[in-house]
Order: C-alpha cells, then structure tokens, then sequence
C-alpha cells in the first residue's frame, strides 16, 4: 500500500437517478504528501467537486477509496475542512460566532473557554478579518465572507483544507489578494491542500501541483504537471519567469487543445 | 524618504483645467476633484419630508372618507350614524374606557382585555404546537406527502364552524373560544414551519457535517434559526387569523369581550358603539400584526436578506 499523506485510490463514483446511471468519475487515484498544495482543474461539470466531496466524506465513493493518515474516509469531520464556493457561513451568526462554532466544537473539551476565543481571533487575524468581529455575513463584501470562510476552516486545524473554487466568485483584484494570503497562510502553517479552481493562473501560482481532468462523463486524471518555482512567489516576478510560462501552457495546451469542452455553453 | 509618499491625495479645485489642457499622451492619468458632502441642515429636511411622505397620504384619504361619510349619513332618514353622531352618541364609552359597573357592562378597555388574554393563551399553544409539528413533519418526506393534503383541507375550515364542536368537547364557554383560536392559527405555523424545515440549504447541513454536530446542536444551531424567516411568516398569518377569530367566537359564547360587546350593542340598537368598537379592533389587529412583524425582523435579523 501506498505511503502517502492522502491517498486517493482507484475512485470510481456514478450517479443513479431513476433508471439512468451517469459515471462521473472512473479510476481517480492521487497521492498527496503532508504540506503539499494540489490544485485540480477542468472544464465545468467534469466532476472536481464531486470528487472533493468524495475526500471530504460528504459524498459516498461507489468504489475504491479514500485514506488519510493512514485511517480510511468514511464520513464527513473537521480534519477534512472544507471552504465551501459560495462560503456558506450562517447568515444569523456574526463573523467572530460562525469561526466559534467551529471552534467550540472541536475543541469543546481540549482547550478552555479562554483559549478557544484566542484560538478564534487567532485565525480571523491570520485572514485579517478582526476589525469585522460583530458584522453580519450579509455586511460583509464578498471576499470577506470568503476569508471568515478560510478562518472557520483553519481554525479546525485540518489535516487537509479542501478548498471548491475558494475565488470563484470574486473580482479579479479581490482575487489576487487573497490568494497572496492564502499563500503566505500556506507558508506560515504548512497545511496540505487540495484546491479546485478554472483559472490557470491561479493554479500556477498557488500549487506544487496541477491535476489536469479530462471532460466528463467518466472523467479520470488527465496529465499531473509539476510547477517548480521556488517560493515565496511574487506575482510580479512571475510574470515572464521561463518556468512559470511553461506550466501555463501545458496546463492551457491540455485544456483547449487536447481535451476542449465541444459542448461549451 | 517617507515624504515622498505623503503627497497630498486631494487636487485643488481647479485641477481640471491644466489637466484637460495638457498634452495627450498614451494612458495619461487625470485627477477629479474630491466631491464636497452635502449640509447637515440638507438632512434635517430630507428627514422632515420623509416622514411627512409616510404619515401624510393616509391621513389625507382618511380625512376625505370621514368628509364622504358624513354627508352621506347626514340626510334625515339614513340608516347609519354620521362620525359626528357617533361621538355623541358613544361620548361615554369614548372619554372613558375604564369603567367597571360589574357584570358584563364594562368600559372597552376591559373587553379588549379579556379578548387579548383569550387570544394569547391560544396562541401560545398553536405556536408551541405549530412549530414541533411543523419541525417533524418538516423532516421527514413521506411525513409531509401524508398530512400535507389534511393540513391543506383542515386550514381552509373557517374558524366558527369548529366552536359547536367545541363546545360539545369541553362543555364550557371559555375553553372552547381558546380552542378555536388555537386551531385557526396552528395551520399556517405548522405550514410554514414544515416547508422553513425542508428548505435548509444543503450548504448548512454540510457544515453541520463537516463540524459532525449532534442532533440537539443541529436543531437549535442550524435548524430553526435557518427555519426562522419561514415559521415568523406563519406566525404572522396565524395572529391575524387568532384576532379575526376571537371576535367571532365571543359573539356566540358571551361573557366578557369584545366580541360579545358588539353582539350587545346590536341586541341594543346601539350602532355607534359597534362602528367605535370596530375601530378599536381594527387598530388592535393592525398592533398586533406589526408587533409579530417587529419581534420577526430583530429575531431574523441577516438571514432573510442573503
Ligand atoms: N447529486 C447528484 N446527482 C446526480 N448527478 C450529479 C450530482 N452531483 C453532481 N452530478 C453530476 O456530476 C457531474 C459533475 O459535477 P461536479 O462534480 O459538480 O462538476 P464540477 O465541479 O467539475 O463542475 C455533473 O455532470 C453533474 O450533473
Ligand atoms: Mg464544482
């Protein structure tokens, strides 16, 4: 058996509604070590988010399985948080309460009521979300919402962040900053992540890996490309970096030249 | 070498002019004049007119009808009093509300009373009652396909047709008028309950999940205050449901209420006490309604919004 942190072995899942069956996903096998930073890209509906919530417990594989840590995935729990694409914090809890619940929750019985508030505005600090401690979700831009919607996540202390196209939603400036802080969240705690997203760049910038889909129905891993840049990473810097193009492209090339979408909307 | 970058952000007034004079060149970056705010005198008036837009078309169509009313009832022979006649005729029960020569001749205040006390206790219950079984039944799909249809048939029963009934059941006045509020009002909460329960977004139950909440945590955590839009929007229906109901059902029973006040006043030919007591209904509902509606928006407070 494999020796991996996280270890996706031989997933196959399908979809049985009334009489019809779709494969969404056939043979996905992945091996991810402890602080690695994976992202998984493909065309909509190709089945990233299916397979996130395979990892995440949320979603039965139909077969094969999923390890972590040696002990096998077989329900959802804090050590698999995940950040949510349209952040889904509870509307009627304020930004300190919605990381609290969380908080409370897994660390009910190891830490004392002072330490898990420390705990709590530890994490909103480390997303820079303190000065927003009573505001409302619905208060809130929507990039704030994303950050509370990392805090609550970190502040399980995962053994793997699961992130849905974290950035998805945002505007193209709001994005960039908060993939600046996730990287340098990354680099502070050293957490192993799987990421999905649509954006190139972003998977560039951000990863140690890229997961390449192939189109559905029965999507598997297409191609797996290695981004060696050193980090820290600039942005700016890696604008015209020689090593940063080249995964660019061969992330590009695989998504519109060997495996485009026919059917885009 | 700070200084540098504390330049003044703001430009002069007259920025525009060198600005739009200046050579063009490729992406050339043009300053605008910081915008001044307006007055704090601006503000008063805009409040002033605020309210005076609410308060003032309701008050001017009220006083039209009254105009209307009055010449209409005003002719010898109509059968209805004019608004002056009734506060002639109604002086008493108008200047004091608070009379109490015993036994059902009251002042309205003490029928008013009573009404509302009838209407709080069944109210009370329906609400407690409502929103379990609107919990449960909410949970459960094939709970919701079979009493569904029965609670569509049972809402639609009007209040009155269910006090003989009553009445046969606990044999006594009293009960039977909480009994009938009670049932008028419980359906929409239930309604609404069960469908606040089946519309929890998926989203939340994965938290839950993901954070393995236990049943107890998820029901107070996660499902009602998720719910709570919904149960506030049958709530609100059921406390006007109750008032209309109240009236109605002291009419046949009696005793203390202002339902009976006005059955009274009929039985006395005594019309400009039953136009002043509609008045005092009307206002009391309308409270009523707006108080449901207040306590929903401070309880519910961001969640129906997003
Ligand atoms: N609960 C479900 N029941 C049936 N089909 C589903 C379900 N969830 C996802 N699918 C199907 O699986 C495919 C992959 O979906 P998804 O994983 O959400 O794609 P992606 O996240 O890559 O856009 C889609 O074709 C979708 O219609
Ligand atoms: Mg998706």
């Amino acid at each position: 058996m494999s020796h991996a942190y996280l270890s996706i072995e031989q997933v196959d899942k399908s979809f049985r509604r009334g009489g019809t069956t779709t494969e969404v996903l056939r043979k996905v096998s992945l091996e991810v070590d402890k602080g690695e930073y994976i992202s998984i890209i493909g065309h909509s509906g190709c089945g990233k988010s299916t397979l996130l919530n395979i990892v995440a417990g949320l979603t039965d594989a139909t077969s094969g399985a999923v390890l972590l840590d040696g002990k096998l995935v077989d329900q959802p729990g804090p050590d698999r948080a995940v950040v949510f694409q349209n952040h889904s914090l509870l509307p009627w809890l304020t930004v300190y309460e919605n990381v609290q619940l969380a908080v409370n929750k897994v660390f009910g019985k190891t830490k004392s009521a002072g330490e898990r508030h420390d705990w709590t505005m530890r994490n909103l600090e480390l997303v820079q979300m303190q000065h927003a401690l009573d505001k409302r979700p619905a208060e809130i831009s929507g990039g704030m919402k994303q950050r509370v919607g990392i805090a609550r996540a970190l502040a399980m202390e995962p053994k793997v962040l699961l992130l849905d196209e974290p950035f998805g939603a945002l505007d193209a400036l709001t994005r960039a900053h908060l993939q600046d802080q996730v990287m340098q969240i990354h680099a502070e705690l050293g957490n192993t992540v799987l990421m999905i997203t649509h954006d190139v760049d972003e998977a560039v910038l951000l990863s140690d890996r890229i997961v390449m889909m192939t189109n559905g129905p029965a999507a598997r891993i297409g191609e797996i490309c290695e981004v060696p840049l050193p980090r820290p990473r600039q942005r700016i810097a890696l604008v015209a970096d020689p090593t940063y193009l080249e995964c660019r492209s061969t992330v590009l090339r695989f998504l519109y030249e060997r495996h485009r979408l026919v059917a885009a909307a | 070498m700070q200084t540098i970058a504390r330049k003044p952000v703001t430009a002069p007034m007259d920025a525009e002019v060198p600005a739009t004079q200046a050579p063009r060149s490729k992406a050339a970056v043009l300053t605008l004049p910081v915008p001044r705010r307006p007055a704090a005198s601006g503000r008063l008036a805009r409040a002033v007119r605020d309210i005076a837009t609410v308060t003032l078309p309701p008050l001017l169509t009220l006083a039209i009808l009254v105009a209307v009313w009055e010449m209409l009832c005003s002719t010898p022979g109509a059968s209805l009093p004019a608004p002056s006649a009734i506060i002639e005729n109604s002086w008493q029960l108008i200047v004091d509300p608070f009379f109490d020569s015993g036994g059902t001749n009251k002042g309205l205040f003490w029928h008013l009373l009573a009404s509302l006390q009838r209407v709080a206790l069944g109210y009370t219950i329906a609400v407690v009652v409502g929103v379990a079984l609107g919990t449960l039944v909410g949970q459960s799909v094939w709970a919701m396909r079979g009493l569904d249809p029965l609670f569509q048939v049972l809402r639609t029963v009007p209040p009155l047709a269910w006090l003989p009934l009553s009445l046969a059941a606990f044999r006594d006045g009293q009960p039977s008028a909480i009994f009938v509020i009670f049932i008028t009002s419980v359906w929409p909460i239930i309604i609404n309950t069960a469908v606040g329960i089946r519309n929890i977004p998926a989203d939340y139950q994965n938290v839950a999940r993901v954070l393995r909440l236990n049943a107890g945590e998820y029901f107070f955590k996660i499902m009602i205050p998720s719910a709570a839009p919904y149960i506030f929007t049958g709530l609100r229906i059921g406390i006007g449901l109750s008032w209309l109901a109240i009236v109605a059902a002291e009419m046949l029973i009696g005793g203390v209420g202002i339902g009976f006040f006005i059955w009274d006043a009929w039985n006395s030919s005594l019309i400009s006490d039953i136009i002043l007591a509609l008045i005092y209904v009307g206002l009391i509902g309308f409270m009523l309604d707006r108080l449901v509606a207040l306590l929903a928006r401070g309880v519910t407070r961001g969640t129906a919004n997003t």
